[in-house]
């Protein structure tokens, strides 16, 4: 049982939501990413993804592919990524999932790749071009290694698929709140909660909801039927406006925490 | 046939976000279906006749063979075609599919702009919203065909991200399609991108083997002895080698751009110096750096400047039914000059790339050899680049 599984069988016995946050790691700096990571867990995270940038990121919108292209332009590298878990791994113990695309994981071998991972301290995988049909190796790698594989389901997914992506998931259920890319949204879909709920009815694995989630009330609304909620570029967002300040890490720590504190 | 989730042995696929999964299954379904229909394949052939003006003549290259001695080359005349280059056999048979599916707004990438005004056209002709992506590096560079996209009504959409080239366009046209899945149509112009594009691209521009067989046994009552085609995602290639894919006696060539030289690192030779990777849809070889990063493609060929290539061409190397090598930006354009002043035909730069590879192949071959060469585009779209280059000299 990794520290994902671990985080959830708490919060049940809590009645808690979980909150993730997302960040790209190396976004403004990679020192930046590990206090980040550190301060945005003392403010209510439950989790962190922390995305290993690409240099295609096709399915996200305009703020994590700004932030994605800043990281490599500084030089961000997987392994650099893996090392900086190390090195949070000294302070913490939060559940960390890393979020990529399928090629610089296919790039050093799904096992060499998992192998890594679970050895700086990684406890889960989120790859959204990556379906369930197309990751049988890294299944097997992950399972054997203890490493959740984060898969998504939406509200185009059909009953048949879901049944078949619930089975295969581990860690947790990343729902795909609205069709589209990752990016803030003024308003959610209505009909989410009964998509939600229908993949809840399949599965003991939790079901946690993100894309386009950015405010305390969205948090809560999305809170109420799901069983934790992932707020990525609304963050990013904040790490933009703090840029130039010192204490970047403690005013987005702040935000994270408003946003958390609802749950 | 790719397997049943789109394989072509380790290459090929769909890899897309969850969102777009279910769709393209149902894309899959209804393309099968299509291919059965009789009354679908009758109206394809009536507006690849018609309307794009097919067949395509197979044209006995008669000074060009002289002067290279040992070949006697056949050009199928896809630059004939309407919109000037195979795209359109590709569009006309998507946009039948799409319309079955229920569509009424189509997307589309674009790098030399080929495939985009194929799109344009077919959905001037159809009466169906049109948005095109092109990368605002291509928008120059190809400034006349941006022209005719908004002339026959569509709305060309620059895209400022990466190399803003075909790659960034097609990145930009996919948050597109995943966000409107439900009334957006993605018209791929090539046979790259999640399964089942590559395989239903390769169905829709094998007309140019199919026709080119029979065109070459009627002249010469036997098989060619080589094709060549120009490879970028590789689709009028596919077109005409997987007709003859199984023949023994065929020597399939499938031309890259190696842009400045393989080992400048500016090229697009993703066969020839890429190695395995996933973008865009498929698994294929790939350009990409020591972190599995893409890197930014390079060819005097905006059709060309791709990081990537179709999956169903990586199979084809790595099983050796086909064979890849380069041909330099300056070796395109001296072909281009070659062959405007021999034979009076003006290639596009892309198809210009093949046309070079023929007096390497004249010197490997022995004694008298037949090839046909796929000339699938005209080169007007390139009259900019071409002036800038004889300017210079």
């Amino acid at each position: 049982m990794n520290r994902i599984d671990q985080k959830f069988i708490e919060l049940r016995k809590r009645q808690k939501k979980a909150f993730i946050a997302f960040i790209t790691a190396g976004d403004p700096s990679l020192e930046a990413t590990e206090k980040l990571v550190v301060e945005m867990e003392k403010s209510g995270a439950d989790i962190i993804e922390l995305g290993v940038p690409f240099s295609d990121p096709m399915a996200d919108g305009a703020t994590i592919q700004a932030a994605s292209f800043r990281s490599l332009q500084r030089g961000t590298t997987p392994k650099k990524i893996l090392s900086l878990v190390r090195r949070i791994r000294r302070v913490s113990q939060v559940p960390i999932a890393l979020m990529t695309y399928y090629n610089p994981v296919c790039f050093l071998g799904d096992t060499d790749f998992v192998h890594a991972a679970k050895a700086a301290g990684v406890d889960g995988l989120i790859i959204p071009d990556l379906p369930v049909e197309e990751a049988g190796g890294l299944r097997k790698a992950a399972q054997k290694n203890d490493l959740s594989l984060v898969f998504f389901l939406s509200s185009t997914t059909s009953n048949e698929r879901m049944a078949g992506i619930v089975k295969a998931a581990s860690g947790f259920i990343y729902f795909v709140a609205v069709a589209g890319v990752t990016g803030a949204r003024i308003a959610l879909p209505t009909d989410i909660a009964r998509h939600v709920n229908k993949a809840r009815e399949m599965t003991r694995v939790p079901v946690c909801v993100g894309f386009g989630i950015s405010t305390p009330e969205q948090v809560r609304d999305v809170a109420a039927f799901s069983d934790g909620v992932i707020v990525g570029s609304a963050i990013i967002k904040e790490i933009e406006k703090n840029s130039g300040s010192k204490d970047m890490p403690s005013a987005v720590a702040k935000f994270v925490g408003r946003l958390a504190s609802v749950l | 046939m790719p397997d049943k989730n789109g394989h072509f042995g380790e290459f090929g696929g769909c890899y897309v976000p969850e969102t777009l999964r279910g769709l393209l299954f149902d894309l899959e379904k209804e393309f099968a279906a299509c291919w059965k229909d009789p009354a679908f394949k009758k109206e394809f052939r009536f507006y690849l006749e018609e309307y794009a003006g097919r067949p395509t003549r197979l044209y006995y290259a008669e000074r060009l063979s002289r002067q290279l001695k040992t070949l006697k080359v056949y050009l199928k005349r896809e630059d004939l075609l309407h919109t000037g280059a195979h795209k359109v056999n590709n569009t006309l048979g998507q946009i039948l599919v799409a319309r079955r599916m229920g569509k009424r707004r189509i997307i589309a990438e674009t790098g030399a702009g080929q495939h985009g005004v194929a799109t344009a056209t077919v959905c001037a002709l159809f009466g169906l919203k049109c948005v095109v992506y092109m990368g605002s590096e291509d928008i120059k560079r190809q400034a006349m065909n941006v022209v005719r996209m908004k002339l026959m009504g569509a709305e060309v959409v620059s895209v400022e991200s990466g190399s803003k080239t075909l790659k960034d366009a097609m990145n930009e046209a996919i948050r597109d399609w995943v966000t409107n899945v439900k009334d957006t149509y993605y018209l791929i112009g090539t046979v790259a991108g999640p399964h089942p594009y590559p395989y239903m691209v390769r169905e829709l521009q094998s007309v140019i083997g199919i026709e080119a067989r029979r065109q070459f046994w009627r002249k010469e009552k036997r098989l060619p002895d080589y094709l060549v085609a120009c490879v970028g995602g590789g689709s009028n290639a596919m077109g005409l080698f997987y007709p003859f894919h199984k023949d023994k006696g065929v020597h399939i060539i499938g031309v890259e751009a190696a842009g400045h030289g393989i080992h400048s690192g500016a090229h697009s030779a993703a066969i020839c110096a890429g190695r395995p990777g996933v973008l865009h849809g498929c698994k294929s070889y790939l350009l990409q750096d020591k972190n599995g990063q893409v890197t930014n493609a390079h060819s005097v060929a905006a059709g060309l400047d791709y990081p990537g290539v179709g999956p169903e061409h990586s199979y084809f190397s790595q099983i050796g039914v086909a064979e890849y090598v380069g041909i330099t930006d300056k070796e395109a354009i001296d072909a281009l000059k070659a062959l405007s002043q021999i034979e009076g035909i003006i290639p596009a730069l892309e198809s210009s790339h093949a046309v070079a590879y023929l007096p390497k192949l004249a010197r490997r071959v022995k004694g008298l050899k037949t090839v046909i060469v796929c000339l699938s585009g005209r080169g007007d779209k390139d009259m900019g680049t071409i002036a800038e280059v004889l300017n210079g000299e």
